[in-house]
């Protein structure tokens, strides 16, 4: 089976984001691999070790990525490569970046988080499969692979869906899909042996997208403790919301 | 490498100056090794979640830990491949127990089983020995545990009572005894444990929990350290057979002793997590916490804490890096498959001093920091309900195993001398040298390039030793060891040259890549520190080393122009520090 995962590098969930003349600096914040795409190595792995073939990672970025692309390895990937993120990339950039390496070859199935912590924007992965003309199933809870097909079990916002999908196909992972490993030290060093391979996109497509301005989230929550009965609360509940925050 | 091997030997860093590219930094780490340690935190973080569970079943839950450790590798770095090991180098080692402390006192069971359980048969096995043994302990089917201490000897490790006799056959060796407080007893399988051969001969066996005759006792009530198994291991006419003595008859010290060398070293290391990870805790809750209308992080007096943890941590994690560097050099081709087990010896002794010093300074660094990250909490750190609490408490022992701070120190000036006595370390004739230094000492120049007088600070430090060190040596001779006063005020002189010039080096290592970060100010301020302390030790010692009158008082006007500097706003680079510790909510550099 010829697995392919796409991989985005995001920061740290734990690490502290400023912004700076309009850019979220990220000098000296962990990079990690985006969880979700986490799940999805994990599945990737699960399914190998079940049926057999080889788990390929991609990812587009600059020379950093590689630390993510290394870890992917260490878990246990084959084979990693980091696609050169085009100038002024967006979403639509790196869905054909993407696109434009893995049509080279053919797959069996390509997974990948359902979003990003970092911009969110929960596209790239399906754009390539549109690009690639692939049926996708995005949120997956629980895969099942065989005889060609896949069954899918989706989070459809807090209920689950079960597909049927034919393959090859693209589906996205939901947190709750599977635990992921954590790479063992000999995983380590034997993905210190293995080169990442690196490939410029001939044709980029340019963005579809302008960034207007980042700025950073303001938090302005107030935090009012109520004392008092059940009763003595709700009373002092419908002051405050009639007479300070003026919304009843 | 070679040609550094051929410069630094063990103590020399007191009668030399230190090449920055000499000295190791964890920036220095290769990715693997970086990914290492983030494997040993991940794995650390789960243990974490686990606390309880292990505190209320320790061989229950323990066990299976291990083996999970285990299964990711993390118990086969310093075993050799040929042994199912991974035989990676001590820096790895060092990252590796730096982040295994996150896993609360669980981080002792580990290390214990690692360091001192395993690597006695690492380096100091025979090869049957090695493949019999080491290959379980790798993969965490098998724990060990290190058994030296006893009721009656605890410092004077070689004052134990538990005998080793040959059984008439020739076949056994015929232990009795029991050993105090051994870490991992409840659940060990495997125990290197110190006997006397015919109650005179100190000799080491490899002891295996099935054999009739060995039992355990009760679990000790400890004041902490809760997740960790202490038990005394009861020997009754055990038979060990004689292929399982270690090392050679008579010569058990050996391995005791350089065993806890590299304990020591590696203590230090895992202070350094520890000290990391309470950064994290107290400048987390000094953001949440309000008083006066305000989070207590905008208090200077805070910041002032967080900051002075910071470059305390800065330097027990500059020491252990550059440490385990030294180590790597020394035992990087140490052949572990045939080992001649006196190379094995010699090579791991060389640093004893160094790794005296991490234990010493790692230990009480953490004590500082988790102290005053109690204090951050006010009485919510006395709440047991706190991790700063438990980290307090778990803290202390610290200064107490692997050979007590006090011992600790004492072992500075007496391994120096030792060395010295037997021609490894030119000590003598660079006493005799500073004879003449000190009659022409110029004052501090700055030569233009950054840390010029902190690097001034460290030479002049160097001189304050060597003078009290040479004035103690002459006056006192073979009775310096009974004034252990003036040897502990010699010891923290050394540590504080230590601790000064590792952080100076890594400081001008990360201005030359230029990524100097906050380092330089860190250097600075604690440097200046130190730099106070000497005196005080200095001026504390001298009228004890001479008798009142005029060469005393030259002495002391040599001391005072010796440590003359000029003070800078150490106020403002911690504001500084705490600063960014506050925005980052841990450990910066
Ligand atoms: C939780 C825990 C786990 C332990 N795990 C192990 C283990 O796994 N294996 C093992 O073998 N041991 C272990 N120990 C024992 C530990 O190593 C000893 O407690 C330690 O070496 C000190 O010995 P002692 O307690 O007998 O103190 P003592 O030697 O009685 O010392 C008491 C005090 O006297 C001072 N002192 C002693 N001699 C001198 C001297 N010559 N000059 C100046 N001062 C001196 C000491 O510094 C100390 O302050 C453990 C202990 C604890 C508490």
């Amino acid at each position: 089976m010829e697995i392919l995962v796409l991989l985005k590098q995001t920061f740290d969930t734990e690490a502290k984001i400023t912004v700076k003349d309009g850019h979220v600096v990220d000098d000296d914040v962990t990079l990690v691999i985006n969880p979700y795409d986490e799940y999805a190595v994990e599945e990737a792995l699960k399914l190998r070790e079940a049926q057999g073939g080889a788990v390929t990672v991609v990812s587009v970025g600059t020379d950093r990525v590689e630390e993510a692309l290394r870890r992917a390895l260490a878990m246990g990937a084959d084979e990693a490569v980091l696609v050169e993120a085009p100038a002024g990339a967006d979403e639509l950039t790196v869905a054909h970046a993407l696109a434009e390496w893995a049509s080279a070859k053919q797959w069996d199935i390509v997974l990948a988080g359902n979003v990003s912590v970092d911009s969110g924007a929960g596209q790239v992965a399906l754009r390539f499969a549109e690009v690639l003309g692939l049926p996708h199933v995005a949120a997956a809870l629980k895969l099942e692979v065989g005889d060609g097909k896949a069954v899918v079990h989706r989070d459809a916002e807090g209920d689950t869906e079960v597909l049927e999908v034919t393959l090859p196909t693209l589906v996205t992972a939901q947190q709750g899909l599977n635990e992921p490993r954590y790479p063992s030290v000999p995983g380590i060093m034997k993905a210190k042996r293995k080169t990442i391979a690196r490939v410029t996109p001939a044709a980029p497509v340019a963005a579809a997208t302008v960034v207007q301005s980042v700025f950073q989230a303001q938090q302005n929550r107030r935090n009012t403790m109520i004392k008092g009965s059940p009763a003595e609360q709700a009373q002092q509940l419908v002051q405050l919301l009639r007479g300070e925050a003026k919304v009843v | 490498m070679a040609d550094v091997k051929a410069k630094i030997k063990g103590g020399s860093f007191l009668l030399q100056t230190a090449n920055p590219a000499d000295v190791f930094t964890p920036e220095d780490m290769t990715e693997e090794q970086r990914m290492i340690g983030q494997t040993s935190k991940d794995y650390a973080k789960k243990v974490h979640g686990k606390l309880k569970e292990i505190e209320a079943n320790k061989p229950a839950v323990s066990r299976p830990l291990m083996k999970e450790a285990g299964d990711l590798g993390l118990l086969a770095l310093e075993i050799p491949e040929e042994f199912g090991g991974l035989g990676l180098d001590k820096v790895t080692a060092t990252v590796s127990s730096e982040e295994f402390t996150r896993g609360g006192s669980f981080a002792v069971t580990l290390m214990a089983h690692t360091g001192i359980g395993t690597l006695p048969i690492v380096y100091f096995g025979t090869k049957e020995q090695k493949a019999k043994y080491l290959p379980k302990l790798a993969s965490g089917e098998w724990v060990a545990a290190y058994a030296l201490t006893e009721p009656g000897s605890g410092s004077d490790a070689l004052g134990a009572r538990t005998t080793a006799r040959l059984s008439d056959d020739g076949k056994y060796w015929i232990l009795n005894g029991s050993k105090q407080w051994i870490t991992n007893s409840g659940f060990a399988d495997v125990f290197v444990v110190y006997a006397k051969i015919d109650g005179e001969k100190f000799t080491a066996f490899i002891v295996e929990r099935g054999y009739e005759g060995v039992s355990v006792g009760p679990e000790e009530d400890k004041m902490g350290l809760h997740a960790s198994s202490t038990a005394t291991l009861i020997l009754e006419d055990v038979k060990v057979p004689v292929e399982n003595l270690l090392g050679e008859p008579g010569r058990g010290h050996v391995i005791a002793f350089n065993i806890l060398n590299i304990g020591r070293w590696k203590l230090g290391a895992a202070t350094s997590g520890s000290s990391k990870y309470m950064i994290e805790v107290a400048a987390q809750y000094a953001k949440t916490r309000a008083q006066f209308g305000k989070p207590i992080a905008s208090f200077r007096a805070i910041q002032q804490k967080l900051a002075d943890m910071n470059i305390r941590t800065f330097v027990t994690e500059s020491v252990a890096y550059r440490t385990a560097g030294l180590l790597d050099v020394v035992l990087g081709d140490l052949d572990l498959v045939n080992t001649d087990i006196k190379e094995a010896g010699k090579r791991i002794e060389e640093f004893a001093v160094e790794c005296s010093i991490n234990k010493v300074f790692g230990s009480e660094a953490f004590d500082f920091v988790v102290d005053e990250a109690v204090q951050i909490h006010g009485g919510y750190g006395y709440m047991n309900e706190y991790e700063v609490a438990t980290a307090y408490v778990d803290s202390r022992i610290n200064r107490i195993f692997e050979g007590t701070n006090e011992i600790n120190r004492l072992l500075i000036p007496g391994t120096l001398v030792r060395r010295t006595m037997k021609g490894e370390l030119p000590l003598m004739p660079a006493m005799m040298a500073l004879q003449d230094e000190l009659t022409s000492l110029t004052p501090f120049e700055d030569d233009g390039e950054p840390l010029a007088q902190e690097r001034y600070m460290i030479d002049r430090a160097k001189k304050v030793f060597l003078m009290l060190a040479g004035l103690g040596v002459q006056k006192y001779q073979l009775a310096l060891e009974h004034e252990q006063e003036l040897l502990l005020g010699v010891a923290d002189i050394a540590i504080e040259i230590f601790a000064m010039e590792s952080i100076v080096a890594r400081a001008q290592k990360a201005l030359a890549a230029g990524k100097p970060g906050l380092k330089p100010e860190m250097a600075t301020v604690y440097c200046q520190e130190a730099f106070e302390r000497i005196g005080m030790f200095a001026r504390n010692i001298m009228p004890a080393i001479e008798e009142e009158g005029d060469t005393l008082r030259t002495q002391l006007s040599i001391i005072k122009r010796l440590l003359r500097y000029t003070p800078v706003n150490v106020v403002a680079l911690k504001r500084k520090v705490a600063e960014k510790v506050l925005d980052k909510e841990g450990y910066v550099l």
